[in-house]
This record gives C-alpha cells, sequence and structure tokens, in this order.
C-alpha cells in the first residue's frame, strides 16, 4: 500500500496543505489501490479519466490560493446516489443502463467543495440487504477476510475505506446500512438524523427511513465530510431548517459529566459474549473520560423489526413503481402488450430480495390488510419514539453493540431472510425514530472487527462524533486495518 | 315514475405557472415533453416539492362555498400501473383533503334555488397523455400535463336532473372563474366532469346501482350524457335487467353511453400518506389572508346589479355568470347611465354574438366604452333602434368609434320637423289611393294602416326619421 492512501481525510488534508503531495497524485495512488484490490469488487463504477481531470483542477485551484479545507479530497458514492452522466445503478439489473441526468444534491455538495470522486460504489440492490450479497454486480468481500460480508447495504463504501482504497466514503441508512458494514468492515460510519441530509438524487428504498451519510476512518473523517453534506436543500420538503454546526471544532470538547445510557433489552442473552466484553471495554474507557453510565430502558424496541419490515416494504412497494421499463432502465425485449411489459421488466430486472419486500409491501397496504399492518406498525413507530424520548430525559447518549456479533460468513444468511433481517436489531430503532446514530471502531474478535453504537436526539451528531472522537484519542481500534493490506 | 340521483366530481386545473411538484411550465399546447422536468418524469432519486401557490387557491375556494377548511391536509399516494403516470402512483388527497363540507346555490328553472352539498375538495397532480393514434402499433407518452395541479371537486348525490347537474357545473365554473384560479376552458380539458348517475322509483330513499360517466368536456355533453344514461338505465330496468356499477364513455356523435374497456381485476390503489410530502397545516392567518383577499362572487354581485342597475333577478344571474362579461356590462352600464338599456344590449346583442361564435367576451372584438356610446346614442334620439344595430353591426367588423360611424353613414336620426314634413308629403302625394282608403276607414282600423305610411317615410330616409316624429306628423297630415 503506497504511503499515501493510510492517511485519514484529515490526513490528507494536511499533507495537501503543506504541499507534501499534489491531489493528482493523491488521486493516482488511490486509483491504483482500487485497481489492485478488484477482488474486493467495492466498486461498480471508477471514474479514473473524470477523477484525474478534478484533481487536476482542484491543484490549479490550490495553486491560485484559491482551496477550500475539502479541495482535492478523494471521496466515492455509494451507487444510489445519482451522478450525472455516470452510471448509476443502485446495485440493480434495473439501472444497470441508467446514466443519470443529474447529480444527486449530496454529490453536488461535494463537487462544490472540491471533492475529486474516485467511483461509485457496490451495495446491495435498491440497497435491501445487510450483507452486500443482493448486488446485481455481486458480492463485496470484507477485507479483514474475504469470505466473509462487509455488511450492507451499504458494503461496497464501507469495505472500500477499510481497504484504504477510499478516505471517505457516502453511504445510507434505512436499518442499519451505514452502522452495521462500518461495524464489521472496522470503520466508522455515521448515520444523521432524518431530514439532515437532503434526499434528493438518492435513489429511495424507504422514504421516511432513508438517510444520506458517510463512512471513514475517524470521527474526525466523518465531520469534515458532515460539514459538507449536511443542511437544508429545498428540493427536498422533508429537509430539515436547522443550522449546521461546525462539527469539527466541537470534536474536542471535553466530555466530563456526560451521561451515557445503556439499552437494557441491547445487553440481553442474545449478545455473543465476547462482543460484551468488547463493549464493556469501551464502556470503560468513557468512564475514564469523566462519562457516566445509567441504564434505561426502550420498552418497545423488540417491535422494530416487524415494524419495520412492514413500513420499508410498504413504502418501497410503492417508490419502486417507477421503474416499469417505460422510460428509463431495463426494459423487456419484445413485449406482447402494456401489462407483458411490466411484468417481464420488473420480473427480469428486480432481484429476488428486492421482489420479496416489493410482495411484501404491496400485501401490507392492500384494502382489508391497510390497518392491521401498516397503520400498527405506525403506532409502534410512535410508540418507539416515545421510549427514545423517554431515554434521552434521563442521558445524553446511547450506548450498544452496533451488531450481534461479527461479520458473518458469505452465503451462510442468504437463503434465511429472518435471520438476515435480525442483522438490524440494534439498529433499526434508529431509524423508526429519524435519530442520529453511529458506529465506531470497538477492536477485534478473531481477526474480525466489533463497532459500538452511539445513538443520539434528533440532531446531536456534533454530540456523537465529539463523543467517539474522544474515545479514538486515547485508543488505538481505528488505526487497524486488515493484515492483507498491510502486506501489500 | 323514476327519479334520478346524480353526483359530479369536477376536475379543475390551477391556473398555477408551474406544476404543483415542479418548477416545470403548466402551458397549454406546447409539442410534447417540452415541458416535463425530471421530477415530472419521476426519475430515480427526484422529490416533490409542493407549489404554495395551490394551497392558496384550494383555500380561496372552499372559502367561496363556506367549506370547512382542512388545517391539516396530508397528501397520500395512489398506486397504479398505467404508462402516463411516469412515477406508478398519483399524488393525491385521501383522508384529509384540504377543503371539506361546503355548498353552492344553484338557480332552477323556475327560478327558486336549490342548495347542492360539496362533499369535499382536494389536491392532486393530473397524469400525462396517451396518444394512441400518432404511432403505429405504438403508444406514445405526452408527460407535458404530468404534474399540473388539479382541485377535484365532489358534490354530495343531491342534483336530481342533467339540467340541474348543468346549473351546478355553472355555478362551479363560475367561482373558478372569479376566483381566477383557473381557466375554466372545458374544450382543452382545464375543467373535466365525471358524472355519477343512478336511478330510483320516485319516492324511494335507497340509492340505485350507479354508474360513472367519465372525462365529459362541455356542458351540452354533460345535460345529453346524462340524458342518455338515465334512459338507457331506466330502459334496462324496464327490461328487467340490473344496472352494473362501471365506468362509462359518453359519446356524443352517437349520444350515447359506453362501457369502457374493463380491467381485467379491480384496481386496489393502497393508498397510504406520501412520505415525501409533509402534512400541510394551514395557519389562522394564511387563511384569514386567503378570505381578505377573495373578490366578490358571483352570488353578491347579483344583487348588487339588481339594486344598483334596476335589472331583474333573471338579467342578473345570466349577466354575473362570467365575471369578465359581469365587468364588462357593469363598465356599460355606469357609463351610459341606463342599466336596462345596457342589459338589453349585452343580453340580446353581445351573448348572442359569443354564444354564436363560441368566442369568449375578452376576444370579442367591441369595447365596453363603443356599447356605452351606442347607447348614449340611441337616449338622446340621434339613433333609432334600427340604426342602432347597424352601427353595433359596424363596431362589430371594426368600421371605428360610434360617432364616425353614424357620421360616415350618415345615420343621424331626422328630427328636423320641416325635412320630416316634406318627406311625410311626397308619400302622402305618391299614394293617392291609400290616402282615400285611411280617410274613410273606421278609427279602429286606422292605426294598423298608418304602419304603411310610417314604412314608406323610413324608407324614403333610409331609417333616419325619429319614428315617434313621423307618427306625429302623419297623424296630423293624414287627418287633413
Amino acid at each position: 500500500m503506497s504511503s499515501l492512501t493510510k492517511n485519514t481525510l484529515a490526513g490528507l488534508r494536511e499533507i495537501l496543505t503543506r504541499g507534501d503531495a499534489s491531489s493528482v497524485e493523491i488521486t493516482q495512488d488511490y486509483l491504483a489501490e482500487i485497481s489492485a484490490r478488484r477482488d474486493l469488487n467495492t466498486f461498480i463504477t471508477v471514474t479514473q479519466d473524470d477523477a484525474l481531470v478534478s484533481a487536476k483542477v482542484a491543484d490549479q485551484i490550490r495553486a491560485a490560493g484559491q482551496a477550500s479545507l475539502t479541495t482535492g479530497l478523494p471521496i466515492a458514492h455509494k451507487d444510489l446516489f445519482c451522478t450525472k452522466g455516470i452510471l448509476t445503478s443502485c446495485g440493480s439489473k434495473m439501472l444497470s443502463n441508467f446514466i443519470s441526468p443529474y447529480d444527486a444534491e449530496v454529490v453536488s455538495k461535494c463537487k462544490n467543495a472540491g471533492f475529486v470522486m474516485l467511483g461509485k460504489l457496490n451495495m446491495d440492490e435498491f440497497a435491501m440487504g445487510s450483507s452486500n450479497e443482493t448486488s446485481y454486480f455481486g458480492p463485496v468481500k470484507n477485507p479483514w477476510s474475504p469470505t466473509h460480508v462487509p455488511g450492507g447495504s451499504s458494503g461496497g463504501s464501507a469495505a472500500a475505506v477499510a481497504a484504504r482504497l477510499t478516505p471517505l466514503a457516502t453511504a445510507t441508512d434505512t436499518g442499519g446500512s451505514i452502522r452495521q458494514p462500518a461495524a464489521f468492515t472496522g470503520t466508522s460510519g455515521l448515520k444523521p438524523t432524518y431530514g439532515r441530509v437532503s434526499r434528493f438524487g438518492m435513489i429511495a428504498f424507504a422514504s421516511s427511513l432513508d438517510q444520506g451519510g458517510l463512512i471513514a476512518q475517524t470521527a474526525e473523517d466523518l465531520a469534515i465530510g458532515m460539514q459538507i453534506i449536511s443542511g437544508h436543500d429545498n428540493k427536498d420538503s422533508t429537509s430539515a431548517l436547522i443550522e449546521v454546526p461546525n462539527y469539527e471544532s466541537l470534536l474536542n470538547d471535553s466530555i466530563r459529566g456526560l451521561t451515557i445510557g445503556l439499552p437494557e433489552e441491547f445487553f440481553d442473552s442474545r449478545l455473543d459474549t465476547r462482543m460484551q466484553s468488547q463493549i464493556e471495554e469501551v464502556i470503560r474507557i468513557f468512564t475514564s473520560l469523566g462519562a457516566n453510565t445509567v441504564s434505561v430502558s426502550l420498552t418497545h424496541v423488540a417491535e422494530a423489526i416487524p415494524a419495520y419490515y412492514v413500513i420499508a416494504p410498504a413504502e418501497a412497494s410503492s417508490n419502486l413503481s417507477r421503474f416499469d421499463g417505460v422510460r428509463f432502465g431495463y426494459r423487456a425485449e419484445k413485449p406482447i402488450d402494456l401489462t407483458d411489459l411490466y411484468e417481464c421488466s420488473r420480473g427480469e430486472g428486480f432481484g429476488s430480495e428486492v421482489k420479496r419486500r416489493i410482495l411484501i409491501g404491496t400485501y401490507a397496504l392492500s384494502e382489508g390488510y391497510f390497518d392491521a399492518y401498516y397503520k400498527k406498525a405506525q403506532q409502534i413507530r410512535r410508540l418507539i419514539k416515545q421510549d427514545f424520548d423517554r431515554a434521552f430525559s434521563l442521558c445524553d447518549l446511547l450506548l450498544s453493540p452496533t451488531t450481534p456479533s461479527t461479520a458473518f460468513a458469505l452465503g451462510e444468511k442468504s437463503d434465511d431472510p429472518v435471520a438476515m433481517y435480525l442483522e438490524d436489531i440494534y439498529t433499526i430503532a434508529t431509524n423508526l425514530a429519524g435519530l442520529p446514530g453511529g458506529s465506531f471502531q470497538a477492536g477485534l474478535i478473531d481477526g474480525l472487527p466489533a463497532g459500538y453504537q452511539l445513538t443520539g436526539p434528533a440532531f446531536s451528531e456534533a454530540k456523537i462524533l465529539n463523543a467517539a472522537h474522544k474515545v479514538q484519542q486515547v485508543t488505538d481500534w481505528h488505526t487497524h486495518y486488515p493484515e492483507e493490506i498491510r502486506n501489500v | 315514475m323514476y327519479e334520478s340521483v346524480i353526483g359530479l366530481e369536477v376536475h379543475v386545473q390551477l391556473s398555477t405557472l408551474s406544476k404543483i411538484f415542479s418548477g416545470s411550465s403548466t402551458s397549454f399546447g406546447a409539442s410534447p415533453n417540452t415541458q416535463a422536468s425530471l421530477i415530472d418524469l419521476g426519475m430515480p432519486g427526484v422529490l416533490p416539492t409542493p407549489n404554495a401557490k395551490v394551497f392558496e387557491m384550494a383555500v380561496k375556494f372552499g372559502l367561496a362555498i363556506e367549506a370547512k377548511i382542512g388545517k391539516t391536509s396530508v397528501f397520500d399516494r395512489k398506486n397504479y400501473f398505467y404508462p402516463d403516470l411516469p412515477k406508478g402512483y398519483q399524488i393525491t388527497q385521501l383522508d384529509a383533503p384540504i377543503v371539506g363540507l361546503g355548498h353552492v346555490n344553484i338557480t332552477l328553472e323556475d327560478g327558486t334555488t336549490k342548495r347542492i352539498n360539496i362533499t369535499r375538495a382536494h389536491l392532486e397532480e393530473d397524469a400525462g397523455k396517451s396518444l394512441h393514434n400518432s404511432f403505429d402499433r405504438l403508444t406514445g407518452i405526452d408527460l407535458n400535463r404530468a404534474g399540473t395541479p388539479l382541485l377535484e371537486i365532489v358534490s354530495e348525490p343531491e342534483l336530481r336532473s342533467a339540467k340541474e347537474a348543468v346549473a351546478y357545473l355553472r355555478v362551479i365554473h363560475s367561482i373558478i372563474r372569479y376566483l381566477d384560479i383557473s381557466d375554466g376552458n372545458m374544450a382543452e380539458g382545464s375543467m373535466r366532469c365525471d358524472c355519477n348517475v343512478s336511478i330510483r322509483p320516485q319516492g324511494s330513499k335507497i340509492l340505485g346501482t350507479r354508474t360513472e360517466i367519465k372525462n365529459v368536456n362541455s356542458f351540452r355533453f354533460v345535460e345529453k350524457a346524462i340524458n342518455s344514461e338515465i334512459n338507457r338505465q331506466i330502459d334496462s330496468i324496464e327490461d328487467g335487467q340490473q344496472i352494473i356499477q362501471e365506468t362509462r364513455l359518453y359519446d356524443p356523435d352517437k349520444n350515447e353511453t359506453r362501457p369502457m374497456r374493463s380491467k381485467e381485476e379491480a384496481n386496489d390503489y393502497r393508498y397510504f400518506p406520501d412520505p415525501d410530502l409533509l402534512p400541510v397545516v394551514l395557519s389562522d392567518a394564511f387563511i384569514t389572508s386567503c378570505r381578505n383577499s377573495l373578490p366578490e362572487l358571483p352570488e353578491s354581485r347579483k344583487a348588487r346589479y339588481m339594486e344598483a342597475y334596476g335589472i331583474s333577478q333573471y338579467d342578473a344571474g345570466v349577466l354575473v355568470a362570467d365575471r369578465d362579461v359581469a365587468d364588462y356590462f357593469a363598465e356599460i352600464a355606469e357609463t351610459s347611465g341606463d342599466g336596462k338599456l345596457s342589459a338589453n344590449w349585452v343580453m340580446g346583442n353581445v351573448l348572442a354574438d359569443l354564444n354564436q361564435t363560441g368566442r369568449s367576451i375578452s376576444e370579442f372584438p367591441v369595447e365596453a366604452n363603443d356599447i356605452a356610446s351606442l347607447i348614449i346614442r340611441i337616449k338622446d334620439k340621434t339613433l333609432n333602434s334600427k340604426t342602432a344595430k347597424t352601427v353595433f353591426e359596424a363596431l362589430l367588423s371594426g368600421e371605428g368609434s360610434v360617432d364616425s360611424i353614424i357620421k360616415e353613414r350618415g345615420l343621424v336620426q331626422v328630427t328636423d320637423t320641416g325635412a320630416l314634413r316634406s318627406v311625410v308629403d311626397t308619400v302622402i302625394e305618391n299614394n293617392p289611393h291609400q290616402v282615400t282608403n285611411y280617410r274613410v276607414a273606421a278609427p279602429d282600423k286606422q292605426g294598423k294602416m298608418l304602419g304603411f305610411f310610417v314604412g314608406q317615410v323610413m324608407k324614403i330616409s333610409q331609417g333616419k326619421a325619429n319614428p315617434q316624429m313621423v307618427n306625429q306628423i302623419l297623424l296630423d297630415k293624414l287627418s287633413g
């Protein structure tokens, strides 16, 4: 591995500022690494030529003294963020020919901030999955072990950061799709508050739960990226008109007196004992930094998965109706009539997990079932929100494992959807409540990374990053990277 | 004997400059797909953002029909697949519409008024158009119309005849025009009407099975479609058949309704609240400002015109139905100072022309001011009814102002006694036989016979003689 690509985003920023390397040099090194690690299948598209052009422009801007804090820094986007003129596949055969005519708001914000896009990252098809095995472009391998999954749906984003193929990756989280892969790959990931980051141009899975965020090596890097992608967008009615704090300047605030809530429901017998001891170590570090802990209860959290698997598929069944073979995307050949065009285009264009969720969602919204499923799920959602409100009256942040165990083997759960859905048991309630949550490194178990999760009240991203940063200041978990890479 | 039960669903395209959820233009008639943005095309990743103007328009309509305004209304998705529905769902309002229960009054043929309740009015987006005839064995899709804002106005089934349905539709049309929230152009589809029709034995309280006639596009066709459907239903029942609940289309060429091709299965629209849009919460201040900006509505203008211009209820009703006509009339009445004569001229000549030519008052070539001048010239006896008609025709063909037409065509009424006397003398001289007959006739016959002499005088004077003066001179001369 080159000496440049092992850097954090903050490290690269220093290198650029000092003039120790140019953006073109950095970009070239990353492109070489990406090319060397095709085996991981993290990228669907590498935008090599565009990247080098952007890097050159960035260097010129820097030479002219016009550089911003992020000019010339590399980034890669999850392949559900629309990128103008570039394939935006959403990990699906359905969009395997879709060249987006426009940029997602997140993408244009990154462009405007001077980021150099390296390419588009693999993902579970339409962000449906927890292992990155549902991608039409094949599974992503976990850089820590090629026989293990990197988690999903932002598996490409997490694995690319873990393998040091990009210092920063955009990602999205509907039920844990940023935090779970971050945990499985030993990276830091932040799912912001619903409404913090514009959803415009982010291909929808479940509109009321989807939220764009980031995966990087450190909380500090996440803070740098969050500064760029956050903020109100009048093209997204659900985006929040709330001021964006200066995340980086709040990173070093003292966390003395911070109260950390430990949800008792997340520390029950299902939790792997070794995972539990890793989390206990994290708690010990927080305590040593002056934080207090308190036990709290999220009474209805057991209902989160069933509620989620009604709401998310219901919204998805409607969101995915536009993929009909008429205006863009995959279109079946020689349809007999209109119905045949729909049936064949959708039947051939969508993979089985996507079809499963469309069917579940269609069923849940059907006449006669709507009240029993969709309305009930919305009631549970309100109860879960109230649980969090109560918890946050007792503490500042909640801490739990991100996942019950470390990464599972490729193929281990792909035939058992329910086992796969249970992967998100600790992360999903956060989405139902619309809250911010981050996953950060908590050491290794048998050579595979463990992650801990911090969840905060709405718009407390700065507090989450601050707490995680303080821990990263006194630990070295976030500096570990796969042995395999070290040997390259 | 049967009673018909009719309810109307009226779709009104709101006349916003841009669409309900995108910035694309809404103007009619552009080449296909030139007014369809990424959002209208339902591209992956795009999101709808509401055009606040539609809330104002809907609330104004709600206030105009004295409805309960939905302070929190919700946009829902109605899911179905069709090529001219780009997202695979239509954004509409199901359980929480922006306008709740309201009402309007319609005037029946006997002059009495009837209150018709309006169940609700809600906002939704229009679909695109499928063009079936332009391509060989293929269907073209034009998404220019996709996303045009619609206000769907649903009446209670309280209309009892096709005539009542048309009267109701005219009232709705009048209100939306007064509010200036739609051009109401039925031919261009800015106002479309679905008619729900059922029949039941007179006196029955149970509703019969209804059919829905979709997309009727003129007032005349609404009346004819409903009547033909009522007759069809009566015939069916008399023949011992049952009415099937179905959607039908009206064929104006054959003046009959036909079932639309039945879908293979009943649609389940799987409505649910659109997660991309927040509930619309209207503040009291916003509603008050809408109320304050309401224009005078047809009902109150009618009362005002009757009072101010001394015209009948019927005339006032006709004149205020269209706001532009009402304004046109008012300008004439104000300038000429004669409400009744103004009403006669507008109704008898101006509206007659509009009916005949199908043009609107804004396209009418004669200014209100010119009609007022014409009326002033009638009142000051420069013109009589015959020459006035000539001037009106000249105005229509754009021959200039009233006074210049009078001057150029030499239409000034002859009121000079000397001149009139000499014409009368000529007529008497040329018709000795008729004069003799007149003089020996019984007085009750003389009146009718006088008409002949008047006609002769008018002929010689080319219609310009003052008829009252001619009468008087003739009476004097003939009696001598």
